[in-house]
C-alpha cells in the first residue's frame, strides 16, 4: 500500500503503457488550489475508486483527465498520450455525473449521435449501438425518447453513451446518483461486466460500499491531494492496523454522552459512539467506565473497520459543502 | 400576505437582469425609435429626391422647376451627383431619369415635355396639351403621391403670371375678349406680376408647403416604371421584411441549443469526443443556415401560391439572397448564444436586439419613410441589406450580378459574427 506524497515523482517510475498516468498535477482557480500535486497511476484492467469529500478536488481532477481543464503544472497521459489529444479522446470514455443526453432523441439516436462524434459509421456504428443497448439492457427501449425514460434507464443510457466507441479506459463520475437500489444493482452488474472484460475504470462515488464492491484500489483525495492509495484491506490495515471498532449506543443521548465519548478518545457518529480497540478484551473496561459515568448502555458491537471508517478517519467529520 | 408576495417578486425581478431589461429598456428603446421616425424633429423629416428633366426649357417650365426647388420637402436633381470634383455631369434626359428610377436611385422623376410652356395649365380636360410625365417606383407608395400634389401646388403658387395670362386667354375665347384699354391694363398688370415673381425667386426663400393643393391644373401622367407589371406590389417587400425578422428569432432560438447542451453537460461530453469547438459551432451554423433558408423558401412559396408573387421567374436571385441572408442570420444567432450565459438571457437579449434591428432595418416599416440618419443607421443591420437584395430581385428584376454589394456585406457579416462567436465560445472549451 502507498500513502501518497504531495510531491512529484520521477517520470521514470511511471509505466508508459498504463491506461492513465497523473503526474504532479496542479490546478489553481484564482487563490484556490483545487488540485495540489496529485500523482496517480491506473494499472491495466484495474478499477480505481476515487473518493473524497465535496470540494476535495475530485471534479477538477476528473476534468483534467478528460481534457476539459488544463493543469497549471504536471501532466496527465492516457495510454501515453496527453489528455485531450486525439489519441487520448479515442481511448477514453467519459460518463459524466449529469445526464448528458439529447432529451428529444431516442436511446438509439443518442447512441448513434455520440458514436458519430467519435468517428464511427456504418456497420461499426450499428454494432456499437447494439452492444451498448445490450450492455445497458435497453434493447426494448431503443426507440424511446431519452426524456421519457425512467431515471434508472436514463442513467444506464448515459453510461452507454460514454462507451459507444468501446474505450479501453472509462471514467465514471458518480454513475449511481439518484437511482433506486434495483437500478443501482443493475449498474453494478454492468460495471462488473465491463471490468471483467479488461476495461480500466476510474470510479468516483460518495458511497463507500460501492467502492468496496467495485474497486480494486481506492484513492482518497482531500484538499487537492491524494491522502491515501491502496486496496481496501491495505487502507484499513494502515489506518487501524489490527485494531477493531467498538460501536456502542446509550439510552440518554443528552446526558453527557458526547463529552464522555470524547474524553475516552472516541467519536459520536449518528448517535453511535465509536471507539478503536487493540483487543476485544478492552471492551469490558470501556463498559465499566460508561457505567461509572452513569450512562445506560442499550447495545454494543465489535467490528473490523471498513472503508468508511478509513475515509472518516482520514478526512474528518466536519461538514463539507 | 400580499406585501410579502410583492416583496419576493420585486427581489426576484431585481436579480433577473434579463427580465429587467425587457421590462424597462425595451419599451424606452422602442418608444425612442418610433418617436424619431414618426414624430421626430423638423430637421429629421425625410425629403423626397426627385429628378426633373426640363425638355421644354421655356420660361414657364424654368419657373416650375424653380418652384419645385423651393419646396422644402423635395430635393430636386437635374443632373447626377458628381463623383469627380470639377467635372460637371450632363443633365438627366428622359431615358436616364427613367433608368435612375428603375435602379432605385430616386423614387420619382418628372419629365417636363417640349411645348409645356405654351399651354401649361388648363381648367378643363384637354387631351392635346403637353403632359408632364411622373415616373415612379411603386414600391414607394408615398413619394409619388406627395410629388404629384406638390406639383399642382407649385403650379398654383409659383406661376401666378402664367395663370393670369391663361385666364385672359379664356376670357378672349369664351367672353369675347377685352377692350383695348382692358388689354393694356391686363398686360401692365401681368408685367408687374412677372417682376414680382422674379424678385421673389431672387430672394431664394423656400415656399412653405402649408395649405391644401388643388390638383389638375397641370396635366400629369403618372407611370410606374418599376413594378408596373407586378401582380401584388408590396408582397415581395413584406415577404423579405417579415421573413428576415422571424429568421433572426428562429436563429437565436436554435443557437440556444448550445446553452441547453452546456447546461446539461452534453456540450462537455461532445467536446470530449473527436468534435472540436470549431467543428461544433460550424455544424450548428450550417444547421441554422439551412433552417433559415427553409423558412425563407416557405415564406416566398406561400407568397407565390397565395399572393401571386412572381417567385418562379426569380429563383436564382432568391437562392443567392436566401443563402446569404440565412448565413448572416445563422451567424448572428450563434453570436447571441455565445454571449449569453443562460436561456433567459438569450431570450431577453435576442428580443431586444432583433426588435431594434428590425425596426431600424426596415422590417417593420420601409426605410424610405425614415429620416436620413435612421436610414443610414439601418445599413448596420442584416435586415436592411437582406431587404434591399430581395427588393432588387423581386421588385426591380435586376440580374444576379447586381446583388454583389448585398452578397458581400451579408457574407462578411456572417463570417465576422461567427469569428467573434468562436472567440467567445472559448469559455466553454478549457478552464
Amino acid at each position: 500500500m502507498v500513502f501518497a506524497s504531495a510531491g512529484p515523482i520521477p517520470s521514470s517510475s511511471l509505466s508508459l503503457s498504463a491506461p492513465l498516468q497523473i503526474e504532479a498535477v496542479v490546478k489553481r482557480f484564482g487563490q484556490v488550489t483545487a488540485v495540489d500535486g496529485i500523482t496517480l497511476e491506473l494499472r491495466s484492467g484495474e478499477c480505481l475508486g476515487l473518493l473524497g469529500p465535496n470540494g476535495a478536488g475530485k471534479s477538477t481532477l476528473i476534468r483534467c483527465i478528460v481534457g476539459r481543464v488544463v493543469p497549471d503544472a504536471g501532466r496527465v497521459a492516457i495510454f501515453g498520450s496527453p489528455a485531450n489529444s486525439a489519441a487520448a479522446r479515442g481511448a477514453l470514455g467519459w460518463v459524466p455525473q449529469e445526464i448528458a443526453l439529447y432529451p428529444r432523441l431516442t436511446s438509439k439516436e443518442n447512441l448513434e449521435s455520440f458514436g458519430r462524434y467519435h468517428g464511427l459509421a456504418g456497420t461499426g456504428l450499428q454494432q456499437a449501438v447494439a452492444w451498448c443497448l445490450d450492455w445497458a439492457s435497453l434493447q426494448d427501449r431503443a426507440g424511446e425518447l431519452a426524456k421519457n425514460l425512467s431515471g434508472g434507464m436514463r442513467r444506464r443510457l448515459n453510461m452507454a453513451a460514454g462507451l459507444i466507441h468501446r474505450p479501453k479506459l472509462v471514467l465514471m463520475d458518480e454513475p449511481t446518483v439518484g437511482v433506486d437500489p434495483q437500478s443501482r444493482n443493475r449498474i453494478f452488474e454492468m460495471i462488473e461486466k465491463l471490468h471483467g472484460e479488461g476495461t480500466a475504470i476510474i470510479y468516483t462515488t460518495h458511497y463507500m460500499e460501492e467502492a468496496e464492491r467495485l474497486c480494486d484500489r481506492v484513492a482518497i483525495v482531500d484538499h487537492g491531494r491524494t491522502i491515501a492509495l491502496g486496496t481496501k484491506d491495505e487502507l484499513v490495515q494502515n489506518v487501524f492496523a489490527s485494531r477493531s471498532q467498538v460501536l456502542a449506543r446509550f439510552a440518554d443521548q443528552a446526558g453527557g454522552v458526547g463529552a464522555w465519548v470524547e474524553q475516552r478518545g472516541g467519536r459520536l457518529v449518528d448517535s453511535t459512539a465509536q471507539f478503536t480497540v487493540e483487543h476485544p478484551t478492552e471492551i469490558a473496561g470501556l463498559l465499566e467506565d460508561a457505567a461509572r459515568a452513569g450512562l445506560e448502555l442499550v447495545d454494543v458491537s465489535l467490528r473490523r473497520p471498513n472503508l468508511e471508517s478509513v475515509f472518516l478517519h482520514l478526512t474528518g467529520r466536519e461538514l463539507r459543502d | 400576505m400580499i406585501i410579502p408576495i410583492i416583496r419576493t417578486a420585486m427581489i426576484s425581478l431585481r436579480r433577473d437582469r434579463a427580465a429587467l431589461a425587457l421590462s424597462f429598456i425595451l419599451p424606452i428603446t422602442f418608444f425612442s425609435i418610433f418617436a424619431v421616425i414618426f414624430g421626430g424633429r423638423r430637421d429629421t423629416v425625410p425629403k423626397i429626391t426627385v429628378i426633373v428633366v426640363d425638355e421644354d426649357q421655356s420660361q414657364v417650365s424654368r419657373e416650375l422647376v424653380k418652384g419645385l426647388e423651393r419646396e422644402g420637402s423635395l430635393v430636386i436633381r437635374t443632373r447626377p451627383v458628381s463623383n469627380n470634383k470639377g467635372v460637371q455631369p450632363g443633365e438627366y434626359t428622359a431615358a436616364t431619369a427613367e433608368a435612375a428610377v428603375k435602379a432605385g436611385d430616386v423614387p420619382v422623376a418628372l419629365i417636363v415635355p417640349h411645348g409645356f410652356g405654351e399651354n401649361p395649365i388648363s381648367f378643363r380636360s384637354d387631351q392635346d396639351r403637353p403632359t408632364i410625365q411622373l415616373l415612379n417606383d411603386s414600391s414607394d407608395v408615398v413619394a409619388w403621391q406627395m410629388v404629384s400634389g406638390l406639383l399642382q401646388k407649385v403650379a398654383m403658387t409659383s406661376m401666378p403670371a402664367v395663370m393670369a395670362e391663361q385666364g385672359s386667354k379664356y376670357a378672349d375665347q369664351f367672353v369675347g375678349g377685352f377692350t383695348p384699354e382692358q388689354r393694356k391694363r391686363m398686360d401692365a398688370g401681368l408685367e408687374q406680376l412677372r417682376q414680382y415673381e422674379n424678385r421673389e425667386a431672387g430672394n431664394g426663400e423656400n415656399a412653405t408647403s402649408n395649405g391644401p393643393s388643388s390638383g389638375g391644373i397641370v396635366a400629369v401622367k403618372t407611370r410606374a416604371v418599376v413594378g408596373e407589371n407586378k401582380n401584388n406590389p408590396m408582397v415581395s417587400f413584406y415577404a423579405a421584411a417579415i421573413g428576415v425578422m422571424f429568421l433572426l428569432f428562429t436563429a437565436s432560438g436554435a443557437a440556444g441549443s448550445l446553452l441547453d447542451e452546456a447546461d446539461s453537460g452534453t456540450l462537455e461530453r461532445v467536446l470530449s469526443s473527436r468534435v472540436t469547438m470549431t467543428t461544433l459551432l460550424a455544424g450548428k451554423l450550417a444547421f441554422n443556415t439551412l433552417l433559415a433558408f427553409s423558412q425563407l423558401v416557405l415564406m416566398f412559396v406561400w407568397a407565390w401560391a397565395v399572393f401571386q408573387l412572381d417567385f418562379l421567374d426569380h429563383i436564382p436571385g432568391f437562392v443567392v439572397m436566401g443563402v446569404c441572408t440565412a448565413f448572416a442570420v445563422g451567424a448572428f444567432g450563434m453570436l447571441l448564444a455565445s454571449i449569453c450565459r443562460t436561456r433567459a438571457q438569450l431570450g431577453a437579449l435576442s428580443t431586444l436586439v432583433i426588435l431594434i434591428m428590425s425596426s431600424v432595418g426596415g422590417s417593420m416599416f420601409p426605410r424610405f419613410l425614415m429620416p436620413d440618419a435612421m436610414q443610414k443607421a439601418g445599413l448596420l443591420t442584416i435586415n436592411a441589406w437582406a431587404i434591399d437584395g430581395f427588393t432588387k430581385v423581386f421588385w426591380r428584376d435586376e440580374p444576379v450580378s447586381h446583388l454583389w454589394p448585398q452578397v458581400l456585406v451579408l457574407l462578411t457579416i456572417g463570417v465576422v459574427l461567427f469569428a467573434i462567436a468562436r472567440k467567445i465560445a472559448e469559455r466553454w472549451e478549457y478552464a
